[in-house]
């Protein structure tokens, strides 16, 4: 058996070499997604299995979970066609076998020693576009796939280290950046190349066999640590729930059921009372589901590693052709909203579970808005963006106000920088009073963004959820406010007809948007909050009067007199 | 003001120590000292360091300080009672952030901005990102709201408009009339301190330093004071984060630019005495108690970057030198996890407690207890003075129950395991900067300063594939010789925003001869001697559509009040700075003009490193002092033991051995051998590759 001090050595430098393909993509890339929101991921995985071994600690977290599936995927092809080389590059962006939604394109390269596998090294990056029917592939009308961007199985990239020029073409002709991409795709080929350089040393200095040991003996001590976090949970079954407000194309809520079980070292993970797979693009499939769960999880048990062994003493119950375990050709490119919603649940199950490894559900929705108009000069604009909300309560302390959503690390762009590039000025930029569900710790504040054009017509698209149902608490914490979204017309302001999604939306100089995100979940009791605590939130208007005497009665009401 | 030598005294105050290093330039003379800081009045410390030097005051010309003053009012929330008067629509911002968390992983946590939000204050006023200004501000109803303002308690206020960067006129308006009714000199405006587009970090930057402007104005005040009394007359300079040094008057106007001071002081010694050594590229490391900090020296300068964080959500937007830390110091707790395996912190035992060897409370083992096990610290020598002895049994007992046991190790075995995670950790810091950058670990030395660097450093060049180490005479103090090295320097930065291709390069010129200038009349004001001035030009541009820009330095120097710059000047220089970055241009986009830096040095004259070479008395046999068993690979060493500062120049000293000096403990592998050079540094290398 490995010694306990070379694999505490090896573990930190098996990570460097996923860290360091990261930072060299994130260096690299053209497109802001991936450099400056660093939407990728690196890592090494197992030869037979796909399952992760190790994997890079700054990329996007939900890829944590997905890699090993696409990984996965392409062993089968390979299996299929039997012509797996040294050598060889497979790329594709199939979600369904590979998980998240098209934008993501994965590469997937094997290792081979003195001829033989020894594991696979894979890359993922959102590129800035791929196709489909809007710039950027957030439809929120999507009812297929096609509507969201070109969709490429697993195929050979570089065939026995000769790049096929016409996979490249293909690619570059079905995006409507076809610059943008030739970089990102650069940035990942040598995030792959410094990976072969890093472990080859690797195995030189300390041998393919005490290496080997490592990594199986790593994938033995994540599954020990999780259990043994499993193990101090109490035994029993603990059922929540939470809605998606709808799928953009029928106004029907989508019910996101979960059980837990807690037996001994184990723990299921039941999906079964999830609503059926829908029209529109609130879609996931398994691979992205489990990835969900192990985001939620690694945010309540910080310790475990991004290795396969954490999932080992988990089991998953996802019925086929659920919301959550969907197959092609439905729509997924929504697919951040539903993630968010099975983190809010296992943040709620275990609410409780263990209240005090957990915390109220953070704001729940990205908010994608975009408008898109012409400027005087008649040259057309378009302006992305995701918006921020509250983070949830918790055991020790109120929820950060504004705050990023759980599945990524990306921060908003500023204002000065928006109203530069877009003729947009924003009349309002500021933190939400009353948005935060109260309790003991009461949930973050959620945000004001409001938006007044100012040339000619925009029009206006918006993909959120958390309309009609807001974060919930845990621990007997309330829930905070909803989303809303208020538009200006001629005839005055209105509301979506489906809340929190909307799709051409004509604006006109002069007018306004008007976003209210939604805060976090309160944790514990309200009637537990000091008295100190909610005087210092009316102080400082995190509280309106009214809100005070809402959420906390009399003692809300008491601290104004 | 007169420019002939004379003595200068360099006095870094760090968060335990205060450290010293006073020159004679006249007769290249030289003294160091450490005595103990004195948190509540660093004045203490600072006066009673400079009292170890054989000088007079009234004979010092020049003081240059390093200080920690600042950053430890921040970090311990002891910023003046500071008010906001911004736009409508805009007081949350600094609130707001950029919508970040303070971890990755884990929803917990929690901000509180320096200025809370019923200090925060909206007035109507809008000017566009065009620089029009849409809606006048009213000085009225900014006078009532810095009224309010006093009344509410507050010492200092911030002004900050949205879009200001663009047009200050407004911002100005709204100075003028702040200060009209404000009671002191407290009066911060954003487009005074980073007239740069980007709210947040201009904001955060603007709130910090008005916050500071009270707490470090009173301590320069006492401090001068205190030095005038004991009959000093020179100059007192302070060093900025960006490793130059500005007068006093400049530090009470700009405080937030002393946010790293000392560390900054250090990398700019290790990048001096680097290059004097014959080695230009080398990467400092700095091992203190909690942290590893790490620079990369490229070519003899260090690489400075435009912000830096220093809690979470305290952005400072001021350009710094570039230091990478890492939670792995000398108390850094070492534990078995869940899964059995090893782990090196990130808790830390500090200071206080400290190691077990300490013997103050803790009882989990630190890396300092590990070396302290294996021989490698003397126990009867502790650095620093604080204790008598160091208790190697507890310490060992406590690797043995907390580390041994778990992983079915001998208390020695389990003390090297420690030792050498840590060690990987460490490395692991030092790669990532290196590669992170394109730059080959390979063609670098390591340089340890602080205290517990010179422990290590032998296997981090090993870990590394770094081709040597070099330690430099006095790594304790070495923040405090960066400060007789310093440069003079003032940082200007300018937001353009524009298409290269409707640049007006006569605008252009006027602003960067117009900074320029304001840089030269800043160091013709602070008087001292420099040895001449350079004016460094910077744009940081991009293609249109990105959002990361690249700095593009310009090829061009001041002539009179013209630059001489072009449109097609600057467009190779953009593409130069870009394929060097990137590989490859992309031809048919647009490029965009965000940002112009001006950076202002003036030079002060630098003293000759080989003043620090060993002295004509030393001898190798005089320097040997004894052996002791050090335990290395899994077994007892006998490890010769020298006096440092008592070995000759050119004297080779073979591993294992251990040089012992007041300041710190250097550790010789086995497999290492060291040299003294000409200025008295220690260089480290391969045994076959060291040097006869």
């Amino acid at each position: 058996m490995i010694d306990p001090v070379t694999l505490a050595v090896l573990k930190g430098r098996l990570e460097q070499i996923a860290d360091e393909m990261d930072a060299t993509l994130f260096r690299s890339a053209f497109n802001p997604i991936i450099a400056e929101a660093h939407d990728a991921s690196h890592g090494l995985y197992h030869r037979d299995t796909g399952e992760t071994l190790i994997q890079g600690k700054s990329g996007l977290p939900v890829f944590v979970g997905a890699m090993s599936f696409a990984v996965k995927a392409v062993i089968d092809v390979a299996a299929r066609d039997g012509d797996l080389a040294d050598g060889d590059v497979y790329i594709f962006n199939d979600p369904y076998d590979g998980g998240t939604h098209l934008s993501d394109f994965k590469l997937v390269r094997p290792y081979f020693r003195d001829g033989e596998l020894f594991c696979y090294l894979a890359s993922v990056g959102h590129w800035h576009d791929v196709g489909g029917n809007v710039p950027g592939n957030y439809n929120p009308v999507a009812t297929e796939c096609f509507q969201e961007g070109m969709l490429i199985p697993p195929v050979k990239l570089f065939a026995a280290g000769e790049m096929r020029r016409d996979v490249v073409r293909i690619l570059q002709a079905n995006s409507r950046l076809p610059g943008s991409l030739y970089g990102d795709l650069n940035g990942q080929i040598n995030a792959l190349d410094l990976g072969v350089q890093r472990l080859t040393a690797l195995l030189d200095e300390y041998g393919d066999k005490v290496v080997t040991e490592a990594l199986a003996e790593l994938k033995d001590r994540a599954a020990r640590l999780m259990r043994s976090n499993i193990a101090e949970l109490p035994d029993g079954t603990y059922a929540a729930e939470d809605w998606l407000d709808n799928d953009g194309i029928t106004d029907d809520p989508l019910r996101i059921g979960l059980t837990v079980t807690i037996a001994g070292d184990e723990m299921t993970l039941d999906f079964s009372n999830t609503a059926p797979a829908c029209a529109g693009p609130v879609n996931i499939a398994r691979s992205t589901a489990i990835a969900s769960c192990y985001v939620a999880l690694k945010h309540i048990f910080q310790d475990v590693p991004a290795n396969a062994g954490v999932l080992d003493p988990i089991t998953f119950v996802i019925p086929d052709d659920s919301l959550l375990s969907v197959t092609a050709p439905k729509p997924v490119g929504g697919y951040t909203e539903t993630i968010l919603r099975v983190i809010d649940v296992v943040f709620q199950a275990f609410g409780q579970i263990a209240p005090e490894r957990s915390n109220g559900c953070a704001y729940g929705t990205i908010n994608a808005l975009s408008l898109a108009g012409h400027r005087k000069d008649g040259r057309r604009w378009v302006m992305f963006s995701f918006f921020g909300g509250g983070h949830g309560g918790n055991p020790v302390g109120d929820g950060l106000n504004h705050g990023n959503a759980p599945i990524s690390t990306a921060t908003i762009p500023p204002v000065e920088i928006l109203e530069a590039a877009y003729p947009v000025k924003f009349t309002q930029w500021a933190l939400r009073p009353d948005s935060g569900g109260a309790g003991r710790h009461r949930g973050g504040l959620g945000a004001v963004y409001e938006i007044e054009l100012l040339e000619e017509e925009a029009d206006v698209f918006l993909f959120a959820e958390r309309g009609k149902y807001a974060p919930q608490g845990i621990a007997g914490g309330g829930a905070a406010a909803a989303n809303r979204f208020v538009y200006e017309q001629d005839d005055g302001d209105h509301e979506l007809p489906f809340v929190s999604k909307g799709v051409g939306i004509k604006i006109s100089k002069g007018q306004r948007l008007h976003l209210e995100t939604p805060g976090g979940g309160g944790y514990g009791n309200a009637s537990e909050r000091a008295t100190d605590d909610i005087a210092r939130d009316i102080r400082l208007g995190y509280l309106t009067d009214t809100g005070a005497r809402e959420d906390y009665g009399d003692g809300g009401s008491g601290q104004t007199a | 003001m007169s420019d002939s030598p004379g003595r200068i005294v360099g006095v870094d105050v760090g968060g335990t120590f205060t450290d010293v290093f006073f020159l004679n330039e006249a007769t290249g003379g030289y003294e160091v000292a450490k005595v103990p800081s004195t948190p509540g009045d660093q004045s203490k410390g600072f006066l009673n360091g400079l009292k170890q030097g054989e000088a007079p005051f009234a004979e010092i010309a020049t003081v240059v300080h390093g200080t920690t003053v600042g950053t430890n009012a921040l970090l311990e929330r002891k910023g003046a009672r500071t008010g906001l008067i911004t736009s409508r629509g805009f007081r949350d911002v600094l609130e707001m952030r950029r919508r970040d968390r303070p971890q990755t992983w884990g929803l917990w946590g929690t901000f509180d901005p320096v200025i809370p939000r019923d200090l925060r204050l909206e007035v109507a006023e809008r000017t566009h990102a065009d620089g029009m200004v849409a809606e006048a501000v009213d000085a009225q109803e900014v006078k009532a709201r810095a009224r309010d303002l006093v009344e509410m308690g507050c010492d200092a206020v911030a002004v900050f408009f949205i879009n200001s960067y663009a047009n200050a006129a407004n911002e100005q308006a709204a100075l003028a009339a702040v200060a009209e009714v404000w009671p002191n000199e407290h009066i911060v405006a954003s487009h005074r301190i980073v007239p740069e587009i980007r709210e947040f970090e201009r904001i955060s930057t603007t709130a910090l330093n008005a916050a500071l402007r009270p707490v470090v104005g009173t301590y320069l005040h006492r401090l001068e004071t205190a030095l005038v009394d004991d009959g000093f007359g020179g100059q007192v300079l302070i060093v900025q984060s960006n490793g130059g040094v500005m007068s006093v008057d400049t530090a009470r106007q700009l405080p937030i630019r002393t946010a790293l001071s000392g560390p900054a002081a250090g990398v700019i010694a290790g990048a001096h005495i680097a290059k004097a050594a014959g080695y230009p590229d080398v990467i400092t490391c700095d091992m203190g108690g909690t942290s590893f900090d790490v620079a990369l020296v490229v070519d003899g300068e260090s690489a400075l970057s435009p912000q830096t964080a220093i809690d979470f959500g305290m952005v400072v937007r001021t350009p710094m030198i570039e230091i990478t830390t890492i939670g792995a110091g000398g108390g850094s707790i070492a534990w078995v996890d869940r899964g059995g395996l090893l782990q090196i912190g990130p808790e830390s035992a500090g200071s206080d407690p400290g190691p077990v060897c300490y013997g103050l409370g803790n009882d989990r083992p630190t890396v300092t207890d590990a070396n302290l096990v294996l021989g490698r610290i003397n126990a009867e020598r502790p650095i620093g003075g604080k204790l008598d002895r160091l208790d190697v049994d507890a310490a060992k007992a406590a690797i043995a129950a907390h580390v041994g046991e778990p992983l079915g190790l001998g208390a020695m075995d389990a003390a090297e395991a420690i030792i050498r995670v840590a060690n990987a950790r460490m490395a692991g810091a030092i790669r990532l900067v290196s590669v992170e950058r394109g730059h080959d670990p390979r063609g670098f030395s390591a340089m340890p300063f602080g205290g517990g660097g010179s422990l290590h450093t032998g296997a981090l060049i090993k870990e590394v594939g770094l081709a040597r180490a070099l330690v430099p005479r006095f790594p304790g103090v070495t923040s405090a010789l960066g400060c007789v090295i310093a440069d003079m320097r003032h940082d200007f930065v300018h937001t353009l925003n524009v298409m290269l291709d409707d640049l007006d390069e006569g605008a252009l010129d006027a602003e960067m001869s117009g900074r320029a200038g304001e840089g030269l009349a800043l160091l013709e004001k602070a008087g001292i001697g420099l040895q001449g001035n350079t004016c460094q030009f910077e744009l940081d541009m991009s293609y249109l559509g990105q959002t990361h820009t690249v700095s593009v330095p310009l090829p061009v120097t001041l002539d009179g009040d013209t630059t001489g710059v072009t449109r097609a000047l600057i467009r190779q220089a953009f593409e130069d700075a870009y394929r060097a970055a990137y590989g490859r241009l992309l031809d048919d986009i647009a490029i965009r003009v965000l940002n112009l830096r001006v950076a202002v040095i003036g030079h002060r004259p630098k003293f000759d490193l080989s003043a620090l070479a060993p002295g004509p008395d030393a001898s190798a046999e005089a320097a040997r002092t004894g052996e002791r068993q050090v335990w290395v690979d899994g077994g007892w060493h006998t490890a010769a033991i020298y006096d440092r500062l008592v070995l000759p120049a050119g004297a080779g000293v073979p591993g294992p051995a251990l040089l012992e000096q007041p300041d710190t403990t250097i550790f010789i592998d086995p497999d290492l051998a060291g040299t003294v050079d000409a200025h008295g540094n220690l260089v480290i290398e391969r045994k076959q590759d060291a040097r006869p």
